[in-house]
């Protein structure tokens, strides 16, 4: 990676007379990482998709206090109102401000996202890193393992956890945790077999370090372009997960909201509200899309010989 | 003696047999002293460093037998963490590419940083001071800002200078260099050399010098190992070895050389394939390629002494049977 840009420090050692003759060159060589980003910066759609998530996010965190309306508060003599410049985006059969109910949702359901994802990132990282790097008896066991994991049923999984603890938020976040990081161990697991490979690992086992500094040091860096680009295609799949689950009634309750329950409310009601299935499904299309575009422009950032320019 | 290697043997088990990659090597180095070894590809020259700094993948690989005292510890029977204390702190390595050795997503000086705060336990900035002066050492000019470069900024020539420098950082006794040139140009071979031999005296570090240029070896090094299908077949000065090869393998090995063909006559190359090293070979070797190979060389052969600093494993050569040709013979 990277060898196309090799520049000979003996033929040119000072920093001014560079091939390129650019005026004011970075004192520092930009890492592998700045060079992806730069990338990215280039890419429309991600860019597009970065600010948007963005926008989302803090909007979903900050809009529910800004609102003059509370996410449950009834008020059956505006029932079912459309669009007006009292509620933006309508009230719902109960009198509720459909506008305040998709940020607040969206706070849930970015959360569930976020949250679901950073828990693959860390377990399935260093459950990957280890078993591949370790090898032999100890990685046949992890990953028959995570083969066994893959085998449960999810939405049964779920089903049960229900019933056997109740409806509780938390339960969601543990399931929807357990489940997402083991794609993401096999991911890391394949990459690493590769990584231990190669002559710098060797290096630095010869330079005598230590296993875990090893794995943290030499091998993880080198992974993290495929995780990260896993990881950010990972939430808006977990929010998906969960629009599926709160859809099929399994997941957040009312009176409390996720875009998967405003969609769920206004797909009963769609032929008589439709704003209330618009709003929200335009809300979180539009999320899911930013946060493909996202993950689709780092890809292509990270892995430079595949892009198509 | 510095080192001290006895009865090294490392077996590869694979499903097609047991490979004897190096099969029964002793030699010992001295302080300072700078140890050439030379063969074809696949005689076991690199198993045989590996092996020393506990390198080799386990399995396939296994260590069958021997002993390499260095210091007190034996490097093949002590345990992990007294490795670990050794390797890249007392015995350095310095492997073949540089171009896939260094990490790409790191820093210069992060990679050269990291023995000297793992071994010496120095502080950031004091270590990088050291690292600095390291690079400066070994050629890099402006080595206090190149430090901060990732690896894809430098060249090939460089990331090797880069290499030694940090295998050097912690002023190790033994360097054990792998074929740290072959995958250089001759002008940037020749200019690394001369570093590495000019830091070598000065930190009175000994060398170990994996190779398979005969040149490289008559100009760096004071003793030779010739190694032939995991065996040492020769061992000697520099100038007893060369002047007077005393086994037909170096001999033919010598032949080889390009530069000492005349213009125009057909190269000389030693005739069929380095053994099959998963058949048990109760002989020498070499015989089956060796013009001058008898009933009694199926026989087992060891390394004896001819002179004090000169020893062969030909029985005929011992017997005093043949005389070889030596270089001084072959050139125009």
């Amino acid at each position: 990676m990277g060898n196309d840009r090799t520049t000979d420090v003996a033929t040119n050692p000072a920093p001014r007379a560079r091939a390129d003759g650019t005026a004011g060159v970075p004192e520092q060589g930009t890492s592998l990482w700045g060079d992806a980003l730069y990338r990215l910066r280039r890419n429309r759609l991600a860019r597009f998709g970065l600010a948007f998530s963005i926008l989302v996010t803090v909007v979903s965190f900050i809009g529910p206090y800004c609102t003059p309306y509370s996410y449950d508060a009834t008020d059956l003599v505006y029932g079912a109102q459309s669009p007006s410049p009292e509620h933006w985006c309508g009230t719902d059969t109960l009198g509720r401000d459909v506008l305040t109910r998709i940020l607040y949702g969206g706070r849930i359901s970015l959360t569930v996202g976020f949250l679901a994802t950073a828990v693959s990132l860390v377990i399935g990282v260093l459950y990957g890193a280890v078993s591949g790097y370790l090898g032999g008896k100890l990685d046949a066991v992890m990953m028959r393992a995570v083969d066994i994991l893959y085998a449960l049923p999810f939405t049964v999984f779920v089903i049960l956890l229900t019933v056997a603890f109740g409806q509780d938020l938390r339960l969601l976040f543990l399931a929807i945790g357990a489940v997402s990081w083991l794609t993401m161990a096999r991911i890391v697991r394949g990459q690493v077999l590769f990584v231990r490979r190669q002559e710098y690992v060797e290096a630095a086992v010869a330079l005598g370090l230590g296993t875990p500094r090893i794995i943290l040091r030499h091998v993880i860096p080198n992974v993290l372009g495929p995780v990260i680009v896993y990881a950010t295609l990972t939430v808006p799949a977990v929010m998906l997960l969960e629009a599926a689950l709160s859809f099929l009634g399994l997941g957040v309750q009312p009176p409390m909201s996720s875009w998967g329950v405003l969609i769920k409310e206004g797909a009963e009601k769609m032929d008589i509200y439709p704003w209330l299935l618009i709003w929200p499904a335009a809300v979180f299309s539009l999320t899911l899309f930013s946060l493909n575009f996202l993950g689709d422009g780092l890809r292509d950032a990270l892995d430079p010989q595949g892009a198509r320019d | 003696m510095l080192l001290d290697v006895d009865n090294l043997r490392t077996y590869f088990h694979s499903r097609h047999g047991t490979v004897r990659a190096v099969d029964g090597v002793s030699f010992s180095l001295g302080a300072g002293e700078t140890l050439g070894v030379v063969g074809e590809s696949g005689c076991g020259k690199s198993v045989m460093c590996m092996s020393l700094l506990g390198l080799i993948p386990q399995p396939p690989g296994r260590i069958e037998s021997g002993r390499a005292r260095f210091g007190g510890v034996d490097l093949l029977a002590c345990s992990a963490s007294e490795l670990r204390a050794v390797r890249g702190c007392r015995i350095s390595m310095v492997f073949q590419d540089p171009m896939t050795s260094l990490n790409p997503y790191l820093r210069v000086s992060t990679q050269v940083v990291e023995p000297l705060l793992y071994h010496k336990g120095l502080s950031q900035p004091a270590a990088l001071e050291q690292a600095i002066a390291a690079l400066d050492a070994v050629g890099i000019p402006d080595a206090a800002r190149r430090i901060h470069a990732y690896p894809y900024e430098f060249s090939g020539g460089m990331r090797q200078r880069v290499m030694i420098a940090m295998a050097l950082v912690t002023r190790p006794e033994i360097l054990i260099a792998d074929e740290p040139t072959t995958a250089l140009d001759v002008t940037v071979q020749a200019q690394i050399l001369e570093r590495v031999r000019t830091m070598q005296r000065e930190l009175g570090t000994a060398m170990i010098l994996v190779t398979h240029d005969l040149g490289v070896v008559a100009g760096v090094c004071d003793r030779i190992l010739v190694m032939y299908a995991g065996r040492i077949v020769e061992s000697g000065t520099v100038r007893a070895v060369f002047g007077t090869p005393a086994h037909p393998y170096t001999a033919a090995l010598q032949k080889s050389i390009p530069a000492l063909h005349r213009k125009g006559d057909p190269l000389y190359t030693i005739g069929g394939q380095p053994p099959d090293l998963r058949r048990e070979i109760a002989g020498c070797a070499f015989a089956e390629r060796c013009e001058f190979a008898v009933e009694c060389c199926q026989r087992p052969v060891e390394l004896r002494p001819l002179t004090a600093e000169h020893w062969t494993a030909c029985t005929r050569r011992l017997a005093g049977d043949i005389t070889l040709p030596g270089a001084g013979t072959t050139s125009r």
